[in-house]
Protein backbone atom coordinates (compact mmCIF):
# COMPACT_ATOMS: atom_id res chain seq x y z
CA UNK A 1 0.00 0.00 0.00
CA UNK A 2 1.38 3.39 -0.99
CA UNK A 3 0.91 5.97 1.76
CA UNK A 4 3.59 8.56 1.02
CA UNK A 5 1.84 10.94 -1.37
CA UNK A 6 4.75 13.37 -1.64
CA UNK A 7 6.77 10.56 -3.21
CA UNK A 8 3.91 9.80 -5.59
CA UNK A 9 3.96 13.41 -6.82
CA UNK A 10 7.74 13.44 -7.16
CA UNK A 11 7.49 10.29 -9.29
CA UNK A 12 4.64 11.70 -11.41
CA UNK A 13 6.44 14.98 -12.14
CA UNK A 14 9.79 13.28 -12.81
CA UNK A 15 8.18 10.72 -15.13
CA UNK A 16 6.14 13.38 -16.92
CA UNK A 17 9.25 15.46 -17.67
CA UNK A 18 11.51 12.46 -18.29
CA UNK A 19 9.04 10.70 -20.61
CA UNK A 20 8.48 13.87 -22.60
CA UNK A 21 12.21 14.46 -23.00
CA UNK A 22 12.75 10.85 -24.15
CA UNK A 23 9.95 11.20 -26.72
CA UNK A 24 11.08 14.66 -27.82
CA UNK A 25 14.80 13.80 -27.86
CA UNK A 26 15.56 13.06 -31.47
CA UNK A 27 12.59 14.85 -33.01
CA UNK A 28 13.35 18.01 -31.10
CA UNK A 29 17.10 18.13 -30.89
CA UNK A 30 18.70 15.81 -33.42
CA UNK A 31 16.48 16.99 -36.28
CA UNK A 32 17.65 15.37 -39.50
CA UNK A 33 21.07 14.16 -38.39
CA UNK A 34 21.59 10.36 -38.34
CA UNK A 35 22.15 8.47 -35.08
CA UNK A 36 25.00 6.09 -34.29
CA UNK A 37 24.08 2.55 -35.25
CA UNK A 38 25.35 1.03 -31.97
CA UNK A 39 22.93 3.18 -29.99
CA UNK A 40 19.94 2.22 -32.13
CA UNK A 41 20.98 -1.43 -31.86
CA UNK A 42 20.72 -1.27 -28.06
CA UNK A 43 17.55 0.83 -27.99
CA UNK A 44 15.81 -1.75 -30.18
CA UNK A 45 15.85 -4.21 -27.28
CA UNK A 46 14.62 -1.99 -24.45
CA UNK A 47 11.05 -3.36 -24.24
CA UNK A 48 12.14 -7.01 -24.29
CA UNK A 49 15.01 -6.21 -21.92
CA UNK A 50 12.93 -4.50 -19.23
CA UNK A 51 9.44 -6.03 -19.18
CA UNK A 52 10.34 -9.77 -18.93
CA UNK A 53 12.60 -9.07 -15.96
CA UNK A 54 9.87 -7.04 -14.30
CA UNK A 55 7.30 -9.78 -14.78
CA UNK A 56 9.40 -12.88 -13.96
CA UNK A 57 9.40 -12.52 -10.13
CA UNK A 58 5.70 -11.57 -10.16
CA UNK A 59 4.96 -14.80 -12.05
CA UNK A 60 7.16 -17.11 -9.96
CA UNK A 61 6.73 -15.53 -6.54
CA UNK A 62 3.38 -13.66 -6.50
CA UNK A 63 2.82 -11.42 -3.49
CA UNK A 64 -0.86 -12.43 -3.43
CA UNK A 65 0.14 -15.98 -2.41
CA UNK A 66 2.84 -14.84 -0.01
CA UNK A 67 5.60 -15.50 -2.54
CA UNK A 68 4.72 -19.17 -3.05
CA UNK A 69 4.63 -20.29 -6.68
CA UNK A 70 0.99 -20.62 -7.71
CA UNK A 71 0.04 -23.13 -10.46
CA UNK A 72 -2.90 -20.97 -11.62
CA UNK A 73 -0.77 -17.86 -12.09
CA UNK A 74 2.10 -19.80 -13.65
CA UNK A 75 -0.28 -21.54 -16.05
CA UNK A 76 -1.92 -18.24 -17.01
CA UNK A 77 1.49 -16.68 -17.68
CA UNK A 78 2.59 -19.56 -19.93
CA UNK A 79 -0.73 -19.47 -21.81
CA UNK A 80 -0.48 -15.69 -22.36
CA UNK A 81 3.08 -16.04 -23.63
CA UNK A 82 2.30 -18.89 -26.04
CA UNK A 83 -0.87 -17.35 -27.47
CA UNK A 84 0.88 -13.99 -27.84
CA UNK A 85 3.89 -15.57 -29.50
CA UNK A 86 1.98 -17.66 -32.02
CA UNK A 87 -0.96 -15.35 -32.75
CA UNK A 88 0.99 -12.04 -32.52
CA UNK A 89 -2.29 -10.69 -31.17
CA UNK A 90 -2.08 -8.78 -27.87
CA UNK A 91 -5.80 -8.89 -27.16
CA UNK A 92 -6.08 -12.64 -27.83
CA UNK A 93 -3.13 -13.23 -25.50
CA UNK A 94 -4.65 -11.16 -22.67
CA UNK A 95 -8.05 -12.84 -22.99
CA UNK A 96 -6.66 -16.39 -23.05
CA UNK A 97 -4.37 -15.59 -20.12
CA UNK A 98 -7.29 -14.24 -18.08
CA UNK A 99 -9.47 -17.24 -19.01
CA UNK A 100 -6.69 -19.64 -17.95
CA UNK A 101 -6.18 -17.79 -14.67
CA UNK A 102 -9.84 -17.86 -13.68
CA UNK A 103 -10.29 -21.41 -14.96
CA UNK A 104 -7.36 -22.73 -12.92
CA UNK A 105 -8.26 -20.67 -9.84
CA UNK A 106 -11.75 -22.17 -10.02
CA UNK A 107 -10.56 -25.75 -10.63
CA UNK A 108 -7.75 -25.68 -8.06
CA UNK A 109 -9.88 -23.46 -5.80
CA UNK B 1 -1.86 13.40 -58.60
CA UNK B 2 -2.71 13.84 -54.96
CA UNK B 3 -3.28 17.34 -53.65
CA UNK B 4 -2.31 18.26 -50.12
CA UNK B 5 -5.21 17.22 -47.94
CA UNK B 6 -4.41 17.03 -44.21
CA UNK B 7 -8.07 16.50 -43.23
CA UNK B 8 -8.36 13.34 -45.30
CA UNK B 9 -5.19 11.98 -43.71
CA UNK B 10 -6.41 12.89 -40.25
CA UNK B 11 -9.54 10.81 -40.85
CA UNK B 12 -7.45 7.92 -42.24
CA UNK B 13 -5.43 8.03 -39.02
CA UNK B 14 -8.59 7.92 -36.91
CA UNK B 15 -9.89 4.94 -38.88
CA UNK B 16 -6.61 3.01 -38.70
CA UNK B 17 -6.43 3.50 -34.92
CA UNK B 18 -9.96 2.28 -34.14
CA UNK B 19 -9.04 -1.42 -33.51
CA UNK B 20 -6.57 -0.35 -30.81
CA UNK B 21 -9.45 0.98 -28.71
CA UNK B 22 -9.95 -2.67 -27.71
CA UNK B 23 -6.48 -2.70 -26.14
CA UNK B 24 -6.30 0.86 -24.82
CA UNK B 25 -9.57 0.90 -22.87
CA UNK B 26 -9.05 -2.23 -20.73
CA UNK B 27 -5.37 -1.36 -20.20
CA UNK B 28 -6.18 2.16 -18.96
CA UNK B 29 -9.07 0.97 -16.80
CA UNK B 30 -6.77 -1.63 -15.33
CA UNK B 31 -4.21 1.04 -14.48
CA UNK B 32 -6.92 3.01 -12.69
CA UNK B 33 -7.94 -0.08 -10.71
CA UNK B 34 -4.41 -1.26 -9.85
CA UNK B 35 -3.20 2.23 -8.90
CA UNK B 36 -6.24 2.84 -6.71
CA UNK B 37 -5.79 -0.54 -5.04
CA UNK B 38 -2.16 0.45 -4.42
CA UNK B 39 -3.30 3.56 -2.54
CA UNK B 40 -3.31 6.36 -5.12
CA UNK B 41 -6.21 8.81 -5.19
CA UNK B 42 -8.14 9.79 -8.32
CA UNK B 43 -6.17 13.01 -8.91
CA UNK B 44 -2.90 11.08 -8.76
CA UNK B 45 -4.19 8.38 -11.11
CA UNK B 46 -5.36 11.00 -13.62
CA UNK B 47 -2.11 12.96 -13.36
CA UNK B 48 -0.23 9.77 -14.21
CA UNK B 49 -2.42 9.03 -17.22
CA UNK B 50 -2.52 12.60 -18.55
CA UNK B 51 1.04 13.78 -17.79
CA UNK B 52 3.01 10.55 -18.24
CA UNK B 53 0.67 8.91 -20.80
CA UNK B 54 2.71 5.67 -20.98
CA UNK B 55 0.95 2.57 -19.68
CA UNK B 56 3.90 0.23 -19.16
CA UNK B 57 5.93 2.90 -17.33
CA UNK B 58 2.93 3.87 -15.18
CA UNK B 59 2.35 0.25 -14.12
CA UNK B 60 6.06 -0.19 -13.43
CA UNK B 61 6.19 2.92 -11.24
CA UNK B 62 3.13 1.90 -9.22
CA UNK B 63 4.41 -1.66 -8.82
CA UNK B 64 7.81 -0.48 -7.54
CA UNK B 65 6.23 2.08 -5.20
CA UNK B 66 4.11 -0.67 -3.61
CA UNK B 67 7.39 -2.55 -3.05
CA UNK B 68 8.74 0.57 -1.28
CA UNK B 69 11.58 0.98 -3.72
CA UNK B 70 13.57 4.23 -3.33
CA UNK B 71 12.15 7.06 -5.41
CA UNK B 72 15.20 7.31 -7.67
CA UNK B 73 14.95 3.59 -8.53
CA UNK B 74 11.22 3.97 -9.27
CA UNK B 75 11.93 6.87 -11.62
CA UNK B 76 14.94 5.31 -13.38
CA UNK B 77 13.26 1.95 -13.92
CA UNK B 78 10.03 3.48 -15.23
CA UNK B 79 12.02 5.73 -17.57
CA UNK B 80 14.00 2.69 -18.73
CA UNK B 81 10.68 1.11 -19.74
CA UNK B 82 10.06 4.25 -21.82
CA UNK B 83 13.49 4.27 -23.46
CA UNK B 84 12.06 2.51 -26.49
CA UNK B 85 10.36 5.81 -27.28
CA UNK B 86 13.76 7.36 -27.95
CA UNK B 87 13.97 4.86 -30.78
CA UNK B 88 10.48 5.82 -31.97
CA UNK B 89 11.48 9.48 -31.81
CA UNK B 90 14.59 8.75 -33.84
CA UNK B 91 12.74 6.81 -36.51
CA UNK B 92 10.02 9.47 -36.90
CA UNK B 93 12.58 12.25 -37.20
CA UNK B 94 13.25 11.83 -40.94
CA UNK B 95 9.50 12.22 -41.60
CA UNK B 96 8.53 14.91 -39.09
CA UNK B 97 11.83 16.58 -38.21
CA UNK B 98 11.02 19.53 -40.47
CA UNK B 99 7.67 20.29 -38.79
CA UNK B 100 7.42 23.43 -36.62
CA UNK B 101 8.59 23.08 -33.03
CA UNK B 102 5.08 23.10 -31.52
CA UNK B 103 4.00 20.27 -33.82
CA UNK B 104 7.07 18.22 -32.91
CA UNK B 105 6.30 18.83 -29.23
CA UNK B 106 2.74 17.56 -29.74
CA UNK B 107 4.03 14.48 -31.60
CA UNK B 108 6.37 13.85 -28.65
CA UNK B 109 3.65 14.20 -26.02
CA UNK B 110 1.32 11.78 -27.84
CA UNK B 111 4.04 9.26 -28.71
CA UNK B 112 2.48 5.90 -27.82
CA UNK B 113 3.24 2.48 -29.28
CA UNK B 114 0.13 2.34 -31.47
CA UNK B 115 0.48 5.84 -32.97
CA UNK B 116 4.14 5.21 -33.66
CA UNK B 117 3.60 1.81 -35.27
CA UNK B 118 0.76 2.99 -37.54
CA UNK B 119 2.52 6.21 -38.58
CA UNK B 120 5.91 4.62 -39.20
CA UNK B 121 4.33 2.09 -41.61
CA UNK B 122 2.19 4.74 -43.31
CA UNK B 123 5.11 7.16 -43.82
CA UNK B 124 7.31 4.41 -45.17
CA UNK B 125 4.69 3.19 -47.66
CA UNK B 126 3.54 6.63 -48.85
CA UNK B 127 6.74 8.52 -49.29
CA UNK B 128 5.22 11.50 -51.14
CA UNK B 129 3.18 12.73 -48.17
CA UNK B 130 3.87 16.32 -47.12
CA UNK B 131 5.02 17.05 -43.59
CA UNK B 132 1.62 18.52 -42.67
CA UNK B 133 -0.18 15.45 -44.08
CA UNK B 134 2.05 13.21 -41.98
CA UNK B 135 1.35 15.32 -38.90
CA UNK B 136 -2.40 15.17 -39.62
CA UNK B 137 -2.29 11.39 -39.93
CA UNK B 138 -0.30 11.01 -36.71
CA UNK B 139 -2.70 13.24 -34.75
CA UNK B 140 -5.56 11.28 -36.32
CA UNK B 141 -4.22 8.04 -34.82
CA UNK B 142 -4.10 9.50 -31.30
CA UNK B 143 -7.42 11.38 -31.59
CA UNK B 144 -9.54 8.34 -30.61
CA UNK B 145 -6.91 6.76 -28.33
CA UNK B 146 -5.76 9.55 -25.98
CA UNK B 147 -9.23 10.68 -24.74
CA UNK B 148 -10.22 7.05 -24.14
CA UNK B 149 -6.93 6.48 -22.30
CA UNK B 150 -7.77 9.33 -19.91
CA UNK B 151 -11.44 8.38 -19.60
CA UNK B 152 -10.90 4.68 -18.95
CA UNK B 153 -8.22 5.47 -16.34
CA UNK B 154 -10.80 7.57 -14.55
CA UNK B 155 -13.46 4.86 -14.69
CA UNK B 156 -10.93 2.32 -13.37
CA UNK B 157 -9.85 4.63 -10.56
CA UNK B 158 -13.43 5.27 -9.46
CA UNK B 159 -14.43 1.59 -9.72
CA UNK B 160 -11.13 0.34 -8.29
CA UNK B 161 -11.99 0.30 -4.62
CA UNK B 162 -14.94 -2.04 -5.23
CA UNK B 163 -12.99 -4.82 -6.93
CA UNK B 164 -12.90 -7.97 -4.73
CA UNK B 165 -9.54 -9.80 -4.17
CA UNK B 166 -11.00 -13.01 -5.66
CA UNK B 167 -10.66 -11.35 -9.06
CA UNK B 168 -6.86 -11.83 -8.68
CA UNK B 169 -6.20 -8.41 -10.19
CA UNK B 170 -2.61 -8.61 -8.95
CA UNK B 171 -2.03 -10.78 -11.99
CA UNK B 172 -3.51 -8.41 -14.56
CA UNK B 173 -0.19 -6.61 -14.86
CA UNK B 174 1.93 -9.73 -15.58
CA UNK B 175 -0.63 -10.94 -18.13
CA UNK B 176 -0.77 -7.57 -19.89
CA UNK B 177 3.01 -7.26 -20.07
CA UNK B 178 3.49 -10.84 -21.25
CA UNK B 179 0.88 -10.23 -23.94
CA UNK B 180 2.84 -7.17 -25.09
CA UNK B 181 6.22 -8.92 -25.02
CA UNK B 182 5.29 -12.20 -26.74
CA UNK B 183 4.52 -10.74 -30.18
CA UNK B 184 7.74 -8.68 -29.93
CA UNK B 185 9.87 -11.85 -29.79
CA UNK B 186 10.43 -11.70 -33.53
CA UNK B 187 14.09 -12.67 -33.81
CA UNK B 188 16.67 -14.78 -31.99
CA UNK B 189 18.14 -11.52 -30.63
CA UNK B 190 14.81 -10.52 -29.08
CA UNK B 191 14.37 -13.98 -27.53
CA UNK B 192 17.96 -13.88 -26.19
CA UNK B 193 17.40 -10.41 -24.69
CA UNK B 194 14.12 -11.46 -23.05
CA UNK B 195 15.65 -14.67 -21.66
CA UNK B 196 18.65 -12.76 -20.28
CA UNK B 197 16.29 -10.27 -18.67
CA UNK B 198 14.32 -13.05 -16.92
CA UNK B 199 17.39 -14.98 -15.73
CA UNK B 200 19.26 -11.90 -14.49
CA UNK B 201 16.17 -10.42 -12.81
CA UNK B 202 15.61 -13.68 -10.90
CA UNK B 203 19.30 -14.01 -10.00
CA UNK B 204 19.50 -10.35 -8.94
CA UNK B 205 16.22 -10.44 -6.99
CA UNK B 206 18.28 -10.20 -3.78
CA UNK B 207 19.49 -6.73 -4.76
CA UNK B 208 17.67 -4.01 -2.82
CA UNK B 209 14.52 -2.33 -4.11
CA UNK B 210 14.28 -3.47 -7.68
CA UNK B 211 17.78 -2.26 -8.57
CA UNK B 212 18.41 -5.79 -9.85
CA UNK B 213 15.94 -5.07 -12.66
CA UNK B 214 18.12 -2.23 -13.94
CA UNK B 215 21.14 -4.56 -14.01
CA UNK B 216 19.04 -7.20 -15.79
CA UNK B 217 17.74 -4.69 -18.36
CA UNK B 218 21.19 -3.35 -19.23
CA UNK B 219 22.58 -6.88 -19.49
CA UNK B 220 19.67 -7.93 -21.71
CA UNK B 221 20.09 -4.95 -24.05
CA UNK B 222 23.76 -5.78 -24.50
CA UNK B 223 22.96 -9.45 -25.19
CA UNK B 224 20.25 -8.47 -27.70
CA UNK B 225 22.60 -6.10 -29.53
CA UNK B 226 25.45 -8.66 -29.57
CA UNK B 227 23.25 -11.50 -30.84
CA UNK B 228 21.95 -9.20 -33.55
CA UNK B 229 25.53 -8.43 -34.62
CA UNK B 230 26.38 -12.15 -34.65
CA UNK B 231 23.31 -13.01 -36.75
CA UNK B 232 24.04 -10.21 -39.21
CA UNK B 233 27.62 -11.41 -39.61
CA UNK B 234 26.45 -14.99 -40.12
CA UNK B 235 23.91 -13.89 -42.71
CA UNK B 236 26.62 -11.92 -44.50
CA UNK B 237 28.91 -14.92 -44.90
Amino acid sequence: MITDHITVWIVIVALAIGSFLIRFSFLGIVGDRPMPEWLLRHLRYTPVAVLPGLVAPLVLWPAATGGVTDPARLGAALMTLSVGYFSRNVLAAILSGAATLYGLLYLLG
Amino acid sequence: MTSSNPKRHFLRGVRDALPFILVIVPFAALFGVVATEAGLNVVEVMSFSVLVIAGAAQFTAVQLMTENAPTIIVILTALAVNLRMAMYSASLTPYLGKAPMWKRALVAYFMVDQAYALSQIKFEMERDLTVSERFAYYIGTVAPLAPLWYGASYVGAVAGAQVPPSLALDFALPITFLAMIAPALRTLAHVAAATTSVVLALLMAWMPYGSGLLVAAIGAMIVGAQVELLMTRKAGQ
